[in-house]
This record gives structure tokens, sequence and C-alpha cells, in this order.
């Protein structure tokens, strides 16, 4: 509907125009919620009984009218749209990204690196929530730079992302539970070779195809995982998953009270919270490892392949790259770093489901990566934090059941934000939140070149 | 022998119901690209809306004779099916027109994770079951086997499904090859710009792609929850991979493709289920996929890309 403003703008009848437009707005959600907003199916005594609304469809109705008419008169329909200034402040942040970026990313290193000790400083009543949610961020990044490196470098589009995550969380979780002699130390690296491995078994199968079909394909590799883990009892567990996974040791050191304990060893007070900082600081490296193999590979001839095999197929391979084992490195250092993610997750949770590795999960990594903007590694931090954070962050807001009454649950909400969002963000930015990328070879100095220049996501 | 024709008959009803979805994201995608990851989830709205209007013309309206319920749920179903069609497009893909790839992708993703989250929230989580409306059928065959007498049956229901299927993909060819619009279609698939040249109006040309392909998904929906009686929330997610499985399989862009890969995965799909594990269906069906496509990279009907350098 912006579209069909601009021409408008500046007409001395902009008002009723505005007015029109939202009317006709607040029609279509008069259509589009009648049967969602104004009517409810319940199930009732003798079959499926109808529940009338119409206190909420009208809200929803008066809300999309104002909306809409507010946005019309103060942004769509006027010559000074109140939000020129924000659109201007954000086109000069990103022409100075480059420099900016360096910096943003120093600090946002700082800071992670003494973050658990920040929290405990200064929010010592909900360190452990902000920890743990920090864990999580920290997670999605690390899934998210593993991801860059088939989509954002290589060009590759990957759906089914979540597959390979799955592979390093039940690697770790079956060998942990039936060898004992298995922590998590050991199974890490073991996770990652085996995901990796699943990586190219992927590859090869997929190395012909293109685009959309590439990404089908993807989509249904993970599918067919989580068929298998959810209905191959005797191995997986089914649909009750594993359960007892072994927490991660410090050089053999539990975090757990008593003799022989971390916090014994160390003469310090027992405290639960010692293994959530430790869980945070090996997620962190984990990510910060990723982070450094991808830059380095990005110099690396490897890397440079993977660019060009993104940029065109055909050059590459009249210039003599073997695009088969491109591709294929690319599928299994990004499955790799899955896996290993993976298995971060299983002796965090101390227990996995099939449950934890559905499509949704591949969607969520998939925008993170291009709401960041593809290719771009604090792109990916920055997304992680925004979506992740933001989401969580809903279901800790109190005041909201204050405003909307006590039986208002914001968690109920936290998908339908978290879609609104990606679609709202996507739309503002459609080449993600950071939109200028570091070239990669230089000849004698540095520019700076807009994502525009670089094929994204094309799937060859 | 009989137990083959009955499963046939279940993979032929089935299937019908994947090649109408399919036809949806195959249009899409042959016209702008595009894959539209909420067509699914239009389905699943469609079915919402379908049970909706059911249940005003029974228990509200009172009436009684099914087939004018059924037609009066049917056009209504489409009508208000297409609003939602015609708003995604306009909200989530539109805004994003020329832009790269991967940008409609990722707002498709978003806008089918808010359909989906819309209904869970203002229809509730749990299921919503109907009981058969249509019942009974036609004997077509009887046999014995070692295991007892079986009897090949063809309920009235799936003789509809497989009716309707096939008026509709008749209508649908003749509007695609006959009409003005189906010409437009065909143009801006050929060639966008050049097409806005000569006086289409490539964004309603779109829009009214959306919008078929949003009707076609609630004759889908509506013939779900008549034949299944059961619909959530969810149902638009795998019955939408599904689909798009089919197109791709049937060669994306081609509409007897979408058929075709429509009734081939309904017939794997059933045909595994019936002789080996119902479980591993899924596996199955995408397993053939992969297997086709590592031998005919575009599908079965579809063109192969030719790169000019």
């Amino acid at each position: 509907m912006a579209d069909s403003a601009t021409t408008q703008r500046g007409n001395d009848n902009s008002l009723a125009a505005s007015i029109r437009d939202a009317a006709l707005a607040a029609f279509l959600v008069a259509i589009l919620g009648f049967f969602f907003l104004a009517l409810r199916t319940d199930i009732a005594p003798g079959g499926l009984a109808l529940t009338t609304r119409w206190g909420l469809w009208f809200t929803a109705i008066a809300i999309v009218f104002a909306g809409r008419l507010l946005l019309n008169i103060f942004v769509f329909k006027t010559d000074k749209p109140i939000t020129r200034v924000l659109s201007g402040t954000g086109s000069a942040a990103g022409n100075a990204l480059p420099g900016l970026g360096k910096w943003l990313g120093r600090a946002l290193f700082a800071f992670a690196l003494v973050l658990p000790f920040f929290f405990i400083t200064f929010f010592p009543s909900q360190q452990r929530q902000f920890i743990d949610l920090a864990i999580l961020i920290m997670t999605y990044i690390m899934l998210g730079w593993g991801l860059n490196i088939v989509v954002g470098l290589a060009g590759l589009l990957d759906l089914g992302y979540v597959a390979f995550y799955a592979v390093g969380a039940y690697s770790f979780a079956l060998l942990s539970t039936h060898f004992d002699f298995i922590g998590f130390w050991v199974a890490l690296p073991l996770a990652g070779i085996l995901a990796a491995f699943w990586g190219v078994i992927l590859g090869f199968p997929v190395l012909r195809l293109r685009g959309d079909y590439l990404a089908i394909v993807t989509l249904a590799f993970g599918e067919i995982i989580r068929v298998v883990l959810l209905n191959w009892y005797e191995f997986t567990g089914g649909p009750n998953g594993i359960s007892g996974i072994p927490k991660p040791t410090l050089f053999g050191l539990e975090f757990s009270r008593g003799e022989g304990g971390f916090a014994d060893f160390f003469g310090l007070e027992f405290s639960t919270i010692h293994r959530f900082i430790y869980l945070y600081y090996i997620i962190f490296i984990l990510a910060i490892i990723t982070n450094i193999v991808t830059m380095r590979l990005r110099r690396l001839p490897i890397g440079r392949a993977w660019e060009a095999l993104r940029e065109d197929e055909i050059a590459c391979r009249s210039l003599g790259i073997n695009t088969t084992n491109t591709k294929l490195t690319a599928f299994a250092i990004g499955a790799m770093f899955g896996g290993f993610a993976g298995s971060f997750f299983a002796t965090r949770q101390g227990f996995i489901s099939p449950e934890s590795f559905t499509f949704l999960e591949s969607a969520i990594i998939l925008a993170i990566v291009v709401l960041g903007g593809l290719g771009s590694q604090i792109g990916v931090v920055i997304a992680s934090i925004v979506m992740i954070g933001g989401i969580e962050l809903l279901r800790n807001i109190g005041f909201l059941s204050q405003i909307f009454g006590p039986g208002f649950d914001p968690t109920q909400y936290r998908m339908l934000i978290f879609g609104l969002a990606m679609v709202l963000i996507m739309v503002w930015k459609p080449r993600g939140l950071v939109s200028t990328r570091e070239p990669s070879a230089v000849l004698k100095e540095k520019k700076k070149i807009g994502a525009d220049m670089v094929a994204q996501g094309e799937g060859h | 022998m009989e137990y083959f024709v009955q499963q046939l008959i279940n993979g032929l009803t089935l299937g019908s119901i994947y090649g109408l979805i399919a036809i949806g994201y195959t249009m899409v995608y042959g016209i702008i690209g595009m894959i539209n990851f909420a067509h699914g989830d239009i389905f699943m709205i469609s079915s919402f809306i379908a049970l909706s209007v059911f249940l005003i013309l029974t228990t509200v309206l009172g009436f009684t004779f099914l087939p004018v319920v059924l037609l009066i749920v049917l056009i209504v179903g489409m009508l208000f099916t297409s609003a939602w069609g015609w708003t995604v497009e306009r909200l989530a893909y539109r805004p994003l027109r020329g832009s790269f790839r991967l940008a409609p992708l990722i707002t498709a993703i978003g806008m089918s994770i808010v359909l989906q989250n819309f209904v869970q929230v203002t229809q509730g989580a749990r299921v919503k079951p109907l009981p058969p409306q249509i019942q009974g059928g036609v004997t077509l065959m009887q046999g014995n086997t070692e295991n007892g007498a079986i009897v090949v049956q063809m309920s009235y229901m799936q003789m509809i499904i497989i009716v309707t299927t096939l008026v509709l993909m008749a209508a649908f060819t003749l509007l695609i090859s006959r009409t003005s619009l189906g010409r437009a279609q065909r143009a801006c698939e050929q060639d966008r710009k050049m097409a806005a040249l000569l006086g289409v109006n490539v964004d309603r040309t779109i829009s009214l792609t959306f919008v078929m392909g949003a009707a076609l998904a609630s004759v889908a929906g509506l013939m779900f929850l008549l034949l299944y009686g059961v619909i959530d929330f969810y149902i638009g997610f795998l019955a939408g991979v599904k689909a798009f499985t089919a197109a791709v399989l049937g060669g994306i862009g081609s509409l007897p493709g979408a058929m075709l890969g429509g009734l081939l995965i309904g017939m794997i799909e059933v045909f595994w289920s019936g002789y080996f594990s119902v479980e591993y269906k899924d596996v199955a069906a995408f397993s053939i996929l992969a297997i086709v496509l590592i031998f005919l990279p575009s599908g079965l009907l579809g063109k192969p890309e030719v790169e000019k350098v």
C-alpha cells in the first residue's frame, strides 16, 4: 500500500486520500479477520460450537484504520515524512560501517568476554536468567556463522541446516550415554566429524542442483533426519528423546556440590552459577573459533573459490576451479560447526528430542543470516541479539499483562511477533542490517563495496 | 490385486489435493521465481474458513441440504482465501520486487510463521474435528485373499475430490491458454520487463496469480477438511512441503508437472504406507524426490535451464 501512496504525494486533497486509503485497509482487515477474530470455533459437547467476539474484531479494525491513517498523514503521503531523519542517519551509519563495524566488533567482543561478570555485578538477582539468555544467543551466533559459510560465502541455499545441528547433538548424546569414558571434550570433535561426514553425504546428490531445487532437497534432507530420529525407537529413543546427557567438566572437575567439585577444588563457595559461566565460555570460545576459521578460510584459496562460485559457477569452471570439491568442502565445514553447536546444545540441555530440530529452527538460523546481511559476520551477531534476545525478553515482560489484563500471556505472541519482525526488517532493509561487505581480495587499497554488488544466495 | 486398486484410489485422492496446492507454488514460481513458503499456510487458513462457514450455515442458519451448503462453503471460502493470498503478496512480496532473491524467501518464511501463530492465537491450538459429512460409496471389486474377503471401495467423497480436481484442472488449463489474463501471465513469465513495455499490468497480473493460487488452495482446504475431518493450525506446513516437493518433482514452473508431481507424491505416500511402513512415508517421498532430481535436475516435465554466458 506504500507505493500507491507515493504517487499521491504533494496532492492537495492528500487528507481525503489518506482517509480513503485507511478505510480500505480497515475494510481489508474486516474481511480477513472475520473468520478468525470475530468468530471462534471450539470443541463443545455435541460437536463444534461457534462463539462470536465482535469486540475484538472492531478493535482490530479500529486499530488498523487509525494506524494506517497516522502512517499516511505523517509518512506515506506527506512531503516531509518523519522517517526521513531516521532513514538518513541509517544510511549514513551504513556508509561509515567498514570503520564502525570494526570498532563495533571489538566492542562487542570485549563485552562478550566479561559478560558473565558484568551480569553478576550489576544484575545479581537475574544473573542466571541473563547468562542463560547470553548462552542461547551465542549458540545462534555460532549456528549463524556456520550457515554463513554455506549460504553467505559459497552461495548454496541450505534450508536443512538444522539436520547437522541434530547430528551433532545426537552424536554426543548417544556416544556419552553408551560409552562412559566419552565426555564432552572427547565427543565434541567426533560430533563435528560426524556432522561434516553427513554434510558430504548431503552434498553429493545435490552437486548438480541449482537454486530452489537445492533448497527443497536440503529441506527434505532435514525432514528425513528428523523423521528417522523420531521413528527409530531402539536407537534414538523416538519422541521420548535421550535424557541424562552428562554435563561438561573442566579438566575432570565437575560442577557439583561437595568433594572434588569445581568450587571445592578452588576453595570457592558452591554456586550453580559457576556451571552457567563455564557453559557460556565454552560456547563463546566455540563461536570465536568458528569466526576465526571462517575469516582465515576466506583468505585461503578455498575461501576465494567459494566466493567465486557464489558469483559465477560457469566462470569458476572455465578457470579450472574444481566446483565439486568446493561445494563439498563448504557443506562439510558448515556442517561441522553445526555439529559442534549441536553437541553443545545437548550438553547444555541434558535432554534432547527430535522436537528441537524442526524446520522452524532451520528457518530461524537462515533468517538470522539473511537479516544480518549475507556474508557479514558482524551482521549475524546483531541479528541474533535483536531476534533471539528480543523474543526471549518478551517472556519476561510483566507490564504487558498489566495493560491487557491478567489473562494476557506474552509468550503466546512470541512467534507471531518473531514472524512479523522477520517480514518488517526484510522489507525495511532487503540486503540485511549490515549492508556493506569487506572485500576479501584487494588491489592496493580497500574500497567499500555495497551488498548490491555481491551475488547473494543465487544458489548456483 | 484388490489391495493394489484400493491403494491406487486412495493415492489418487491424496495426490489430487497435493496437486491443487502444488499449482499455487508452481504458478508463483513461474511468474516471479520465488518459493511462496506461506502458500501451505494459506491452505490451512482456507480450511479454517471452510469450517467456520460450514458451521454458520448448518448450526446458525439451519441449512440442511448438503450439496448447496458445500457449494456455498466452496465459493465463500475461495473468496475469503483469495483475499488472504492477495494481502500476503501485497504486504510481504511486492515491496521486495526486484530485490535479491533471498529477501522474498525470508519474508515468505516470516509470513508462514505469522499465519500459523495468528491462527493458533485466535482459534486455539487444539484440533478441530468435523464429523464425516459425506458417507457411503461404490463397491468396485470384491475378492478373497488369505486374510479374508477384501472389498475395493471408492467413497463418494473420493469421487467428488477426483472429479472436482479434474474439472478445475481443465478450467484452469483453458484459463491459462485462452484468456487474456492467461496470456498476460505467460508473458510475465517469459519476460517481465518486455511485458510491461507492451502494456501488461505486471503488478496486477502477479496479484491475480496469487489470488488464483489461493483459490485453488482453498478448494484443497475444503477437501482436506471433508476427507480427514480434523484440522489444526499446523496442517499447512506438512501439506505445503509435500505440495512444494510435488511441484519440484514435476518440474517447477510447469502446470501439468505440478499435477503429475502431486499425483506421484500422493501415490508414493499411500503405497509406501500400504506396503512398507506408515512412519517412513515422508522419507520415501523425499528420497524419491532426491533420486529423481539427481538424474533429471529440473524435474520430470521442467525445461532445463540453459545459462548463456
